[in-house]
């Protein structure tokens, strides 16, 4: 079996009657306001709180009839006070679970090394004390820690919530290369919004004790459930990602100038002229897209060719109508080309997306408009 | 001045044994103490209610006058050295028992929490976790219970345990002040020298890397 599968009932009023199911692998993340429960249902998992009702399984075995001591030790478990115990060395501390389990001193030493790699820290930090690291330090190796016995799943409560916005960046920037580097199925507790869009693969949205909306940043975003939803995620979240402006087609201006490939040099160049671009998408006469000419090729060639057909370049970059802008964007940033025509599924050119479009976008983000979307600039 | 230069040629052996006899009665009570206020502070820490009533009736005990305590032990276990140290004994468990209770309580809960968190056994929490960063507050308590002692046991000599109680009393009854500055001020040194050590040995038991941060204890 590698799903690692979850379902909690719980029947007292701190958390009601909650199912869910947990991939494996994937990251989880449980946000609410303070008292909804989120910490509540992420402590029934190791049994820190015993569920009054209900049942859990990771791996098809139900957690209730384990040994909660096993059970934790093969759970990881990072907290936001860090909880690193002074009185030992910051190699002592990474591999208590490992000590707990009886193993070889030996293999502990080397793991604490191999561990401190992960994060960039080098041999000398093993027999330091925790109080001579940093913050962000601290929860690094609190983090190592919980990854020391290797368990399949970690939970995590709040562990970046006490460090300081630059810390925390880049702590969760790293922490989300780790998890997706050793492949750990991890359920995280935040009440930070924006944390959990940036690490969680699925957001479970609890409010008094109940799961109001389980979904992938995305499709919070996109669709909010409820009045609840929407305003925990944030009026100013929401405007970012613009549900109205989230596909292609909405932003795209619907008349690209185009030419068919049959028509003469001279035809293109008039009409480059009249609509001032310097150069043209090419379609066949049922207006599926087949590439493009530009002005400089046809300045080269000239003499040698009479039509379009003869100088069209086919190699270009095309989305469909129902992508994400997103996705556009980025092609158009990173492979620097001046705009993406549209298409559909069939192939048909359908409309544009030029830089000015992007423009668009951009001030719309900041001021917030509506009406900048409906200039076609092209 | 001659006499008690002559008090010392004369008693010197006698005087080293009275005051072996004394930091035996004292060690021997402690020790018990240590073995008893210990196990039983973390026991109180494990209770919910009844935490304050067992500390709030060991600090009565610790009112009655040590020589009726001393006294009361006489018809069940007689006279000598074992009625002395079982009442010091009684004497040495409160300051250990509050200091090891306050010393575990204090231990910052999220560590307890972490702890359990990672899969610790009680037993492994008391050992891994409690005991070690109470340690130096238990060790105050050693202490002081320790000095105490050393003074209550000069008692000891009213029930026949000995002890440099013995000159003290002697002197007091026959009026010979070379007795009782011989009595007196090896207790007094050997209070100071105890309650040194101690704070040698406490120093030494803090865990290294508590010792620039007790805040966090």
């Amino acid at each position: 079996m590698e799903n690692v599968s979850k379902t909690y009932k719980g029947g007292k009023n701190a958390v009601k009657n909650i199912n869910l199911e947990i991939k494996k692998g994937e990251f989880i993340c449980f946000i609410g306001p303070s008292g909804c429960g989120k910490t509540t249902t992420m402590k029934m998992i190791n049994r820190l709180i015993e569920p009054s009702g209900g049942a859990i399984y990771i791996n098809g075995e139900n957690i209730l009839h384990k040994n909660p001591i096993e059970l934790r030790r093969h759970i990881g478990y990072v907290i936001q006070s860090i909880g690193l115990f002074p009185h030992m060395t910051i190699s002592e501390n990474i591999t208590l679970v490992p000590k707990l389990l009886k193993w070889k001193e030996k293999k502990r030493q080397e793991k604490a090394k191999e561990l401190l790699k992960l994060v960039d820290m080098g041999p000398e930090y093993l027999d330091r004390y925790p109080h001579e690291l940093s913050g962000g330090q601290q929860q690094r190796i609190g983090v190592l820690r919980a990854l020391a016995a290797n368990p399949p799943l970690i939970l995590m409560d709040e562990p970046f919530g006490a460090l300081d916005p630059i810390t925390r960046d880049s702590l969760q920037e790293e922490f989300k290369n780790l998890q997706k580097t050793l492949d750990k199925t991890i359920v995280f507790v935040t009440h930070d919004m924006d944390e959990a869009i940036k690490l969680a693969d699925r957001i479970v949205i609890l409010k008094d004790g109940e799961i109001v909306q389980v979904g992938t940043p995305d499709e919070i975003l996109r669709n909010p459930k409820n009045e609840f939803v929407e305003e925990f995620i944030g009026k100013e979240r929401l405007i970012q990602t613009r549900p109205n402006v989230e596909l292609v087609r909405q932003i795209m201006n619907k008349n690209p100038i185009s030419i068919t490939e049959d028509k003469s040099l001279s035809d293109a160049i008039a009409l480059m002229k009249e609509k001032r671009v310097d150069s043209l998408l090419v379609v066949d006469e049922n207006n599926q897209l087949k590439g493009y000419v530009d002005i400089e090729t046809i300045d080269e060639k000239r003499k040698k060719a009479s039509t379009i057909k003869d100088l069209l370049i086919t190699d270009l970059y095309k989305v469909q109508a129902d992508t994400m802008i997103r996705d556009t964007v980025q092609k158009i940033l990173k492979r620097g080309v001046k705009y993406v025509p549209v298409v559909d599924e069939t192939n048909h050119l359908v409309g544009i997306v030029t830089r000015a479009s992007l423009v668009d976008i951009v001030y719309d983000s900041i001021w917030g408009t509506d009406d900048a979307l409906i200039t076609t600039i092209s | 001045m001659t006499t008690l230069i002559e008090f010392l040629q004369i008693n010197w052996l006698e005087t080293l044994y009275k005051a072996w006899e004394h930091l035996y009665i004292s060690l021997i009570a402690v020790l018990l103490g240590i073995s008893v206020a210990i196990p039983l502070g973390i026991v109180l820490t494990r209770m919910k209610k009844g935490a304050g009533f067992v500390i709030g009736f060991v600090n009565i005990v610790q009112t009655f006058p040590s020589l009726a305590v001393l006294a009361f032990f006489i018809p069940f276990l007689g006279v000598g050295k074992l009625p002395a140290i079982v009442a010091l004994f009684f004497y040495s468990v409160l300051p250990i028992l509050r200091n090891t209770y306050t010393g575990i309580k204090g231990v910052n809960p999220n560590l307890l929490e972490s702890g359990k968190g990672l899969g610790m056994t009680n037993w492994e929490r008391i050992f891994l976790v409690e005991l070690p960063l109470s340690l130096p507050v238990i060790m105050a308590g050693i202490r002081t219970s320790s000095v105490y002692l050393i003074g209550w046991a000069t008692l000891a000599s009213f029930i026949g345990g000995g002890g440099l109680g013995d000159y003290i009393f002697i002197g007091l009854n026959l009026y010979q002040p070379a007795y009782i500055i011989f009595g007196a001020v090896p207790v007094t040194l050997m209070a100071v020298l105890i309650d040194y050590l101690f704070a040698k040995i406490e120093q030494k038991v803090t865990p290294k890397g508590i010792k620039g941060i007790k805040e966090t204890v």
